[in-house]
């Protein structure tokens, strides 16, 4: 009996909660760590990303004004579709970082963990980055947090998918959209993610996944005017400064790379960097004057 | 007969203006290298109060090295001990509040009711504030023993010089971090009192250092490789050229910079405390604020109405000598930026927007421009784009809320808005969706050290004040 | 802005008459006086506290002294007054400084109605008016007719001018329209004889909200001052509902064209404070209303404080208590 012959699968970005191919036509090749042959990425454009800012910004309204118990629960729902295609993401993160299946698996956990773990922040966050401010005067005085808007991603090279997780979850779970651009050496991972994210209640737009040259896409999202923050987590220091510059265009909320262990626990930051706080006055009076003494 | 007022002028003789000032550094004045000055005058007569020392680039490494060397005693002082400098530095400011008002109207040209009633008393909140925060960072929300960044390279504007000055060093020295501050090149002066102050305070050396100079002195201190955190305040281009400037460097920044602040006026607001708040959000120190209401936003059903009550009181703001206690309106910083104002107030008029002031006489000597406001202006205008930085209100009408917040956030900006109404709840929704750092709501133009200040968008990053004010002095 | 009349005069009846349909019934007033803007007490007390920082000095301050003492309503309102209380009062409204006779005489001295006579006598042949306090002040707790008699008294015994209180019960019960046919009954009686100021007993209503609209239907029932205070409770005059009150006048000139006066009364025991007023009304609704057939201060003990100042004012000297009357 003759092996069955396996369907490969077509990666495609995910753009505006669809499918799209490169707008360019363009694909590049995707190895393994020994360099077999594992797939044709698409190799996005400077379009392709400008099409995913638009995307985004479109999603910003409807996804930082639904409530924070909402998008706690489609964070979860996330994590819950990930765990039925577990076996998956194993086998492709396993490729894509050559790791064995055990190591590989452990990652994928952690990513799943991940994402349970920022579900539970949506509607917490707010409560310690915000405060009520004893002005000296009449006045009630509040601080919230709000969403920074639309937020490009330079996704991590190396942990491609753990470390994928843990710079989007952070800027969705407060409201923000994103356009994440994934590793590009090791795409795969990342656009498999838009697949989960497709039935997993994320409203289209809200996570927006590019593959290709980081050295293309990044210099137009960091300078786009309608991109409010970028994360550089994937570039490297030269890199990250040249798009620092241009990110100051519009005064973009930049968060530097750095060497982060993706297993630790994240803590608040990747939250924080893209909130502003607004402070809001309201006078308070007094109940009035008044009684009489006769 | 008629009620006229007359003159009372706070007395100059409470100060003592040197005819010179040299850098501040590692506690001591010292000249410039060079030997370079440059005169400041009192923009409300063009006289010259002092000649000031020019820092160069090589003074600011001065600086930075002394700050550097003060910074491992500094930070390693137990928090409370600094907790008490800072206290001292709170009340010495209040028992030389009358001098220092006196003082920053003089080199601002900002009326003393002002100096003295909000600029100083602030200042010494701001101070007092930040002094309680030194000895309990632990509990502060950013971990235990947070960590400070530093030597801060701390760039402030002219509007506000001392208040500034406070909400910078304040914060910075509570964390533990050491200062070098480069005052506003046409009000140096209180920053160089608050030297003096320093000194009275028994603050270690080189804990804070004031380079006095021009924009390319703040340029040297932003990108002096000894300096762990930069903040500025002041215009937006500068904000965006200091943020180029650090980029892929270690410095943390924070930025506070321009606004088009809008102002809502809504058909059930509270008419009279609106125009009240019309008038603070925009004629307050002469509209040279950057979160002013610079926009006015009125609906249209209310516009003439409320027109008319504006007008009526421009009318009555008084326009005059800056130390007249009397003197609502005083004298607009530099020759420098009452050309600017004059220029984009000109466009206004060439846009096709009708412009309107009160009758009101200028003084002879000085740099003044009375209060004005533009209607007919759409969003389209200069004036409604542009940050003035001056007393003149581009008023647009809108129709329904949801007008109302597209057009507030239609900007490059988003410092500040004003929202006016008595109901509750559109108050709570319109403030939820304008993107703005601060929102005041039947009021404006109130600041507070526990009330976090900053921008959205293009109006900087950071805040200033409060729990949140800590964070950019810390390593977190 | 229309042409200005005084409340007083005979233009004033026809001009409310373009007012009518909103003091047709009980629920267009109801709806008028709930539509009027509403007050954000934070704010009003914030303009007030910084007007009162104005410093007015020496020629100012000279003018102001002067200015205020001719504005006072010379008050004694006690259950122990008697004719030779009132006369001593009468006598220092005429020559309030008996030691420099450029002093300008008081606006008026105000008693209870069964002083009038008294003092109507002692002030014969001056431009002092006598001004009475009637409708069963101070808690006006009586039925109409008995206000009415006790207003009729008080004019007939020469009451230039009556300072009625209005029902604060019916106010606060939401009866609007009692309160407005109320103070109308009290004009009627008036008539052209005597001048009718309206006490809202501001400390009572509470709120600002409710002043405001208190200062309403007392300017559309013909009021021709409307006052604070009756002095007799905790809080009376203060700088926030006086400036309110003038806010409420000057708004009522805009529609009708009708000027009203303004009494802010209790509680001014200072020059300091007294001016500070003045700088309220100058900066509020302007010189027009810088005179005392518009603005009064309800006060007794302020005059000795005026007159001290005064003092100071022309030797140079700080006076002290001995070197003015105790009347």
């Amino acid at each position: 009996m003759s092996e069955r012959l396996t369907v490969f699968k077509t990666y495609k970005l995910f753009v505006g909660g669809k499918f799209p191919r490169s707008e360019s036509g363009r694909v590049y090749e995707v190895t393994d760590s020994k360099g077999n042959w594992l797939a044709n990425a698409p190799l996005s454009s400077r379009k392709d990303a400008r099409d995913a800012v638009v995307a985004a910004r479109k999603a910003v309204g409807g996804w930082s004004g639904a409530t924070a118990y909402n998008r706690g629960q489609v964070l979860y729902r996330v994590a819950e579709m990930l765990e039925g295609r577990r076996d998956q993401f194993v086998a492709e993160v396993a490729d894509a970082e050559g790791l064995s299946k055990v190591k590989a698996a452990a990652q994928v956990d952690a990513a799943i963990d991940r994402w349970v773990w920022y579900a539970g922040w949506t509607d917490k966050i707010g409560q310690i980055t915000g405060s009520t401010n004893p002005v000296a005067g009449p006045f009630f005085n509040v601080s919230a947090t709000e969403p920074t808007g639309v937020v490009a991603v330079l996704a991590p090279q190396e942990s491609t998918f753990l470390g994928l997780v843990s710079v989007i979850a952070p800027a969705i779970a407060t409201g923000n959209t994103v356009v994440v651009v994934a590793s590009e050496k090791a795409p795969l991972p990342a656009l498999s993610l838009g697949e989960v994210l497709a039935t997993s209640d994320v409203p289209g737009g809200v996570v927006n996944v590019l593959s290709g040259r980081t050295a293309e896409i990044a210099p137009s999202l960091a300078a786009h005017q309608d991109v409010n923050a970028i994360d550089l987590a994937g570039a490297d220091a030269g890199f990250a400064k040249e798009l620092e510059i241009a990110a100051a265009d519009n005064l973009k909320r930049v968060l530097r790379p750095r060497a982060t262990d993706w297993s630790a626990d994240p803590g608040t930051d990747r939250m924080t960097a893209f909130l502003e706080t607004r402070t809001v006055w309201h006078p308070t009076g007094s109940l009035g004057a008044g009684g009489s003494s006769y | 007969m008629s009620f006229t007022y007359a003159p009372a002028l706070e007395s100059r003789s409470v100060v003592d203006i040197a005819s010179s000032y040299g850098l501040f550094i590692d506690g001591e004045f010292t000249e410039a290298t060079g030997g370079k000055v440059f005169k400041t005058v009192s923009p409300s007569s063009e006289e010259v109060l002092s000649e000031v020392a020019h820092g160069s680039a090589e003074d600011v490494d001065r600086a930075v090295k002394a700050a550097r060397k003060a910074f491992e005693k500094w930070s390693a002082l137990p928090g409370a001990e600094r907790a008490k400098y800072l206290f001292r530095i709170a009340r010495i400011i209040q028992e030389r509040s009358r001098e220092l008002a006196v003082l920053e109207t003089l080199d601002n040209g900002k009326p003393i009711k002002e100096t003295r009633d909000a600029d100083l008393p602030l200042v010494a909140a701001h101070f007092f504030y930040y002094a309680g925060w030194a000895d309990k960072l632990d509990h502060a929300g950013y971990g235990a023993n947070p960590r400070p960044l530093g030597v801060a390279g701390q760039v402030i504007p002219w509007n506000f010089p001392l208040l500034m000055l406070a909400w910078k060093i304040a914060p910075a020295l509570a964390t533990g971090n050491t200062v070098v501050l480069k005052p506003a090149e046409t009000t140096p002066l209180s920053a160089l009192f608050f030297a003096d102050i320093c000194r009275q305070a028994g603050l270690p050396k080189g804990v804070v250092n004031i380079v006095t100079g021009d924009g390319t002195t703040g340029a040297a201190l932003v990108a002096h490789e000894g300096v762990n955190k930069v903040a500025f305040t002041g215009s937006t281009a500068v904000g965006k050229a200091i943020a180029r400037t650090v980029a892929g460097s270690d410095k943390k920044l924070t930025l506070e910079l321009g606004g088009k602040g809008a102002n809502i006026v809504f058909d059930d607001a509270p008419i009279d405390q609106a125009v009240e708040g019309i008038v603070q959000g925009i004629f307050f120190n002469q509209g040279q604020v950057c979160c002013a209401g610079s926009r006015l936003l009125v609906q249209e059903s209310i516009q003439d109405e409320l027109l008319d009550s504006l007008k009526r009181r421009l009318s009555t703001l008084r326009l005059g000598d800056p130390l007249d206690k009397n003197t609502d309106i005083g004298a607009i910083n530099s020759a420098e930026q009452l050309a600017r104002i004059t220029e984009l107030a000109d466009s206004g008029e060439a846009e096709g927007a009708e412009r309107w002031a009160p009758a009101c006489e200028l003084p002879e000597n000085g740099y003044w421009f009375a209060p004005t406001l533009f209607t007919n202006v759409t969003q389209a205008h200069r004036i409604a784009r542009e940050e003035i930085f001056g007393p003149v209100l581009s008023v647009l009408s809108f129709r329904t809320p949801g007008e109302a917040v597209a057009k507030a956030n239609n900007s490059q900006y988003g410092l500040s808005a004003g929202i006016w109404t008595e109901k509750g709840s559109r108050m709570l929704a319109v403030a939820s969706k304008l993107r703005a750092g601060v929102v005041w709501a039947n009021t404006f133009n109130k600041f507070d050290p526990t009330s976090p200040f900053g921008g959205f968008k293009e109006s900087g990053f950071g805040r200033e004040g409060g729990r949140h004010g800590l964070e950019a002095y810390l390593d977190v | 802005m229309p042409t200005t009349v005084p409340a007083h005069g005979n233009d004033a009846a026809g001009r409310l008459t373009e007012l009518a349909d909103v003091t047709a019934s009980d629920s267009a007033l109801r709806r008028f006086l709930h539509g009027l803007p509403g007050v954000d007490a934070v704010g009003l007390e914030a303009r007030a506290a910084s007007l009162g920082t104005r410093s007015i000095k020496t020629t100012a301050k000279a003018y102001a002294i002067d200015l205020a003492i001719s504005m006072i309503d010379l008050t004694t309102l006690e259950g122990a007054d008697t004719p030779g209380k009132v006369r001593a009062l009468a006598a220092k409204a005429v020559n309030p400084d008996p030691t420099d006779r450029t002093t300008p005489r008081t606006a008026a001295v105000c008693v209870y109605p069964d002083m009038v006579a008294t003092a109507k006598a002692a002030l014969t042949g001056t431009d002092v008016k006598v001004a009475s306090v009637a409708t069963a002040f101070p808690a006006g707790r009586a039925a109409l007719p008995v206000k009415l008699a006790d207003t009729r008294d008080a004019i007939a015994a020469g009451a230039d001018e009556i300072d009625m209180v209005i029902d604060r019960g019916a106010f606060l019960a939401g009866r609007y329209m009692d309160v407005f046919e109320e103070i109308r009954a009290v004009k009627t009686e008036c008539g052209d004889k005597a001048r009718l100021k309206v006490i809202f007993e501001t400390g009572e209503l509470s709120t600002y909200d409710n002043i405001r609209r208190a200062s309403w239907i007392g300017m559309l029932a013909g009021a021709d001052f409307i006052k604070t205070s009756t002095g007799k409770v905790a809080v009376n005059a203060t700088p926030s509902n006086t400036l309110l009150m003038l806010e409420a006048v000057r708004d009522f000139r805009a529609l009708t064209g009708v000027q009203i006066g303004v009494k802010p009364a209790g509680g001014i025991r200072t020059t300091k404070d007294a001016i500070k007023f003045l700088v309220l009304v100058n900066e509020t609704v302007g010189e027009d209303w810088l005179d005392n057939h518009w603005f009064r201060f309800g006060a007794s003990s302020l005059l000795n404080d005026l007159l001290m100042q005064r003092q100071k004012l022309s030797t140079g000297r700080y006076s002290g208590p001995d070197y003015v009357t105790v009347d």
